[in-house]
């Protein structure tokens, strides 16, 4: 069966590759050989691969972490943390490209030809030792015959010529050369696609920071004063720049990253953000993301304003800017300090701060260096307070925070800035943990009747009170002993002592070093009694403490409510020690200000890319759905009717071709007159 | 009247036939245009006409094909119309709740898949052409109620708020059901095409896989429901990109299927060449040459997603090309059958070597279609599991 692929070039190619050639022609011949083309695409994808399983660009210090200082090395100079722009992937790229390049440029003129030659040269002889062929005779003369063959070739869309040949006439005819075109586009449509593509990488980056031109900035500084050699002024080169410009701020820079640092790229305009939105579907979902923006240039008579959105970008002077993330933008909030500690009773020390501010806060001995993060205008979050996790329900605003110690160590807080109910009670909402792989644990401040934190406050301040402390132990201490007939001096300054000692261990660690004091000062024999004995004298002497500031109340309701009152500041006087801050920072008022993420970036090579793409797609459906094909018909005389000797190759879907041929040849049977055969 | 011969041509149906479908196309894009002149863009004025033009062309020789747009329409329509304004009814409505409301009809779909893949093994085992036949004709049963779902589901999505409905192609549980649908029409087109019924069983096996993945989804996962989209995904992109890239997997998947009965027929015939794998199967020939059409086909169509997918990703992700591991697994796919084809094209290999590529080629393909969502993280991570 002779190929039906029919590429003349490719047989060419075996028959003629004599090893007498020189070995500038052998590495051409090498470059643009198959089995070199096949490797490179495999060899392409599975560098690909590596990629994707490896995070890319991501901080430094986060590999290290990963992967310890050895690998991370040895990593780094095979270049597996940037692997698309390493140089070995570059090579890979380049060599496919040289090798597409060589094999268009091998192949180009045999298609070409292929793509119009009828091929008048071919015999009978070898017409009839075609795959496809049939012979049959007809009563109409040659002229006529030919006439109806040709005629119907050229209706059923082939292109046709006829050659006188000494025993008869040939036709030749042909249909979808456009195939071969396939070829060369799609083939060209990879090395466009591939220069294209060049020219937006950061590829010309890296050359000018290996030859020292640009240096990557690693420091966190403001803007302006990033010093000239890691800024880029502006030019036609190809970027992917992004910023965070807060509400009612604007900028003239985008920020590129690179490696484990970063670039700053001038910008031949201003960008404006005057508001950003985001609006939401009713089950709380985020629905869109826009941005006010203005863009000032001086060419411009009128600044331009435009509101930008996720996938609808505005497109300047070949400059995309797009909707890319958001972020706070400074929110200002008004913030009420609570003590917790001694310090309790006093008035809450207010002040104004803002977010990604840092200040330094005293009370007492100690200090600590507020560190705010962020702030939420709103939080669905599941309910903590309950077990079902699916129930989610808006917490209102909140705000996270970081207390830093003077020794640099730091606990993130995450304060709620509305009452949460919990059991039917209110309470303020403050997670704590000292790590960001832990969840946050919560501590829950109650509130008064009138839903402010006073009366904790004031409780707090009594606990603190030594005098009073120790007036309601003797108090106590008192009542406890009058029913015992002589009482000894000694036992009633131990219980005093043991009372007040009692409350004492409790503001410093809650009910759980109670519990450690007991395991560790009773002998063992008493610890059951005696224990039970000194948790109900606390509870008893915290009751007292707390109604001791307290109006006597009629009505048992009341007494009720004061009474889960002071279990739940009980509950989170005795979590103190783990939430380990001396204050509460209440959030009484914000001012929400937002930073639209902005995404400007400059690819020159876009278009060169889009027209390859449009060449790919032409050229591989034309490769694969225009099928080349052939007919030749040689009609000579025979017996004052006509003989006819019909062949048809395609050069592909050889199954097809089969049923096409059949058809085909039925059709000039029956144009071309009765079959005699 | 003569007809031109070509390739969509292989058996023409009668002129009459012909003729009557495409003016049925023309009028339903006419009507569609005119009634809704004052709300449609050129963006949807273009998907209309297209529309109806590959309908046109895929119907009018084929008609199994006909007969399925013709149902789903009616049946989508019907069902739309039980619905009126009120997503209620799904399931209080007898006939939504048991037929036609989108899961009910995803479930009929999931049994018909799975009842079809049973009657073509039945067939291939039993000689039976009869049960063949039944077989195709479940599995047109069921790409119809599958794609009768994922009209209908279009719908219930606007009943839900007119601000969450969005072509149902954009979330995991979404284009499984999309892959089902695809994957069998584009059999059932070869089947046709190719007068053999002996490989539907392999085929089916990989969307009766995906319809049990399916199941599981939706009962263990709770994914059925239908979710607004994020901002992200509100593109016009999204709906011709995702079905591009379904009907490169669906071609692919269906080589790798036929790849694997290559490799059980060539296998079986040296050592017992009467078993019935060995006679019932088509010849290995046509299974080389139809593994061959249908990885031409997936590589077209995913070279048109990909393309779409980086125009897109120009204009949602401000570039083109971001080596985000989900474009990145698209081209090593891409890459991965150019080699295949080369291989084939101008090296002329074939047989068993390449029947074994495209059955890597599938697991390749499962990768970038399931595995980056679920163990690489990205810029495409919408379809997490
Ligand atoms: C990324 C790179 C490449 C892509 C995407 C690509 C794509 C294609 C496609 C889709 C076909 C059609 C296959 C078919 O008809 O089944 C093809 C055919 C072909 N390719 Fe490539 N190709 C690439 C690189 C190369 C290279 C480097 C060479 C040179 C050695 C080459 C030589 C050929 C030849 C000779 C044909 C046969 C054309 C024919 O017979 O119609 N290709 N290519």
């Amino acid at each position: 069966m002779p190929t039906l692929n029919g590429l003349p070039s490719m047989s060419d190619e075996s028959r003629t590759s004599t090893p007498r050639h020189s070995f500038g022609q052998r590495i051409f011949h090498f470059l643009g050989s198959m089995d070199l083309a096949i490797t490179l695409l495999l060899a392409l994808a599975i560098a690909s691969v590596i990629g994707t399983v490896l995070q890319q660009n991501q901080p430094y210090t986060d590999y290290l972490i990963k992967f310890g200082p050895f690998w991370f090395d040895v990593f780094e100079s095979a270049g597996l943390y940037d692997v698309y722009s390493s140089l070995w992937f570059l090579a890979i790229l380049t060599l496919l490209v040289i090798s597409t390049s060589v094999c268009v440029i091998r192949h180009t003129p045999s298609m070409i030809k292929d793509m119009w030659n009828l091929r008048t040269h071919v015999q009978e002889k070898s017409l009839k030792a075609m795959h496809h062929s049939q012979e049959w005779d007809v009563t109409s003369s040659v002229d006529e015959s030919v006439n109806k063959l040709a005629t119907e070739l050229s209706e059923q869309g082939f292109r046709v010529k006829q050659t006188e040949k000494e025993n008869g006439i040939l036709i030749s005819s042909m249909r979808g050369g456009m195939n071969r075109l396939g070829y060369i586009f799609t083939h060209m449509a990879i090395i466009i696609i591939c220069l294209g593509g060049l020219l937006d990488s950061n590829l010309p980056l890296k050359l000018a920071e290996w030859q020292g031109r640009i240096q990557i900035e690693t420091r966190d500084l403001p803007t302006n004063q990033v010093p000239a050699i890691s800024r880029l002024p502006v030019g036609s080169n190809a970027f992917r720049g992004s910023i965070h410009i807060p509400e009612g701020r604007s900028s003239e820079v985008a920020f590129l990253a690179m490696r484990d640092g970063y670039l700053v790229q001038e910008l031949p305009f201003k960008l404006e953000v005057k508001d950003f939105r985001i609006e939401h579907y009713a089950t709380g979902q985020p629905k869109s993301f826009e941005t006010d923006l203005v863009l000032y240039d001086d060419e411009l008579e009128h600044p331009l304003e435009v509101t930008i959105s996720v996938n609808h970008p505005l497109i300047y002077k070949g400059y995309s800017i797009y909707q890319a993330s958001f972020s706070d933008g400074g929110t200002g909030l008004s913030l009420e300090a609570w003590p917790l500690d001694s310090g309790a009773g006093h008035e809450p020390f207010t002040f104004e701060t803002k977010v990604f501010e840092n200040r330094q806060m005293h009370w007492g001995e100690e200090s600590a260096r507020l560190e705010v993060l962020s702030f939420r205008p709103f939080n669905i979050n599941p309910d903590p307070t309950e077990d079902d996790p699916s129930n989610l329900r808006n917490f209102g605003p909140s705000f996270g925070f970081k207390l830093r110690s003077k020794t640099g160590e730091a606990r993130e807080y995450l304060n709620y800035m509305l009452p949460v109910p919990r059991n039917g009670r209110d309470f303020y909402l403050s997670g704590v943990r000292s790590s960001p792989a832990e969840e946050f644990g919560y501590l829950y401040l109650p509130l008064d009747s009138d839903g402010e934190l006073t009366d904790f406050n004031q409780f707090l301040k009594r606990l603190h009170d030594d005098e009073l402390v120790d007036s309601i132990a003797h108090q106590m201490m008192l009542e406890t002993l009058s029913p015992m007939e002589d009482k000894d001096d000694k036992l009633e300054q131990s219980l005093q002592e043991s009372l007040s000692g009692l409350v004492e261990i409790f503001m410093a660690g809650g009910f759980t070093k109670v519990a450690t004091f007991i395991d560790t000062t009773l002998p063992e024999a008493e610890r059951d009694t005696l224990g039970a004995a000194y948790v109900s004298m606390l509870n008893e002497m915290l009751a007292r403490i707390y109604f001791s500031g307290m109006e006597p109340t009629e009505s048992n309701a009341d007494t009720d409510q004061q009474l889960t009152f002071l279990q739940d500041a009980v509950d989170a006087i005795g979590s103190f020690s783990r939430y380990g801050s001396p204050v509460y920072f209440l959030l009484a008022d914000f001012e929400h200000v937002e930073a639209s993420g902005l995404q400007v970036t400059h690819s020159p090579g876009k278009s060169t890319v889009y027209l390859g793409c449009a060449l790919l797609i032409i050229g591989v459906f034309l490769l694969f759905y225009l099928p080349q094909r052939r007919f030749w018909a040689i009609v000579k005389n025979k017996n004052n009717g006509a003989n006819i000797v019909l062949a048809g190759m395609s050069n592909r879907n050889p199954r097809e071709f089969d049923l096409f041929f059949d058809q085909i040849s039925e059709q000039l049977k029956q144009v071309s007159g009765n079959s005699q055969q | 009247m003569r007809n031109r011969i070509n390739t969509l041509n292989i058996d023409n149906d009668t002129a009459l036939a012909q003729w009557s479908w495409r003016g049925l196309m023309a009028i339903a894009a006419v009507v569609l245009l005119m009634l809704y002149s004052s709300v449609f863009d050129s963006y949807e004025i273009g998907i209309v006409v297209l529309t109806a033009v590959s309908l046109a062309l895929l119907g009018q020789n084929w008609s199994g094909f006909r007969r399925h747009v013709i149902a789903v329409t009616l049946l989508s329509f019907l069902s739309i119309w039980r619905y009126g304004q009120d997503l209620a009814l799904g399931e209080t409505d007898f006939f939504l709740n048991y037929i036609l409301a989108s899961q009910s009809a995803f479930m009929w779909m999931s049994a018909l898949f799975v009842m079809a893949t049973v009657a073509y093994f039945a067939g291939l085992f039993m000689r039976s052409d009869f049960t063949e036949k039944v077989a195709s004709a479940l599995t047109w049963s069921a790409a119809t109620m599958g794609m009768i779902g994922l009209m209908v589901r279009w719908r219930e999505s606007y009943l839900i708020s007119h601000d969450v409905g969005h072509i149902p192609v954009s979330n995991l549980y979404e284009v499984f059901i999309l892959f089902a649908v695809i994957t069998a029409l584009l059999y059932l087109f070869y089947e046709r095409r190719y007068k053999t019924r002996s490989l539907g069983g392999f085929v089916l096996l990989v969307i009766s896989a995906a319809v049990a993945f399916q199941l599981w989804y939706t009962f263990g996962k709770g994914a059925h429901e239908i979710q607004p989209l994020v901002p992200a995904l509100q593109s016009y992109w999204m709906k011709i990109h995702v079905p591009a890239n379904f009907v490169g997997y669906g071609a692919f998947a269906m080589a790798a299927m036929i790849g694997v009965a290559y490799l059980i027929k060539s296998s079986i015939e040296k050592i017992r060449p009467q078993n019935v794998l060995a006679t019932g199967l088509p010849d290995l020939s046509v299974m080389d040459d139809l593994m061959y059409k249908s990885i031409a086909l997936g590589f077209a169509f995913f070279t048109v997603a990909t393309v779409l997918g980086a125009l897109w990703a120009a204009e949602a992700w401000g570039g083109y090309w971001s080596w985000d591991p989900k474009e990145t697994w698209a081209l090593i796919v891409w890459l991965n059958y150019a080699a295949w084809l080369h291989m084939r094209m101008t090296k002329g290999w074939h047989g068993r070597p390449m029947a074994w590529w495209a059955v890597i080629g599938l697991f390749v393909t499962l990768f970038a279609f399931l595995g980056v969502n679920m163990f690489l993280s990205g810029l495409h991570s919408y379809g997490t599991l």
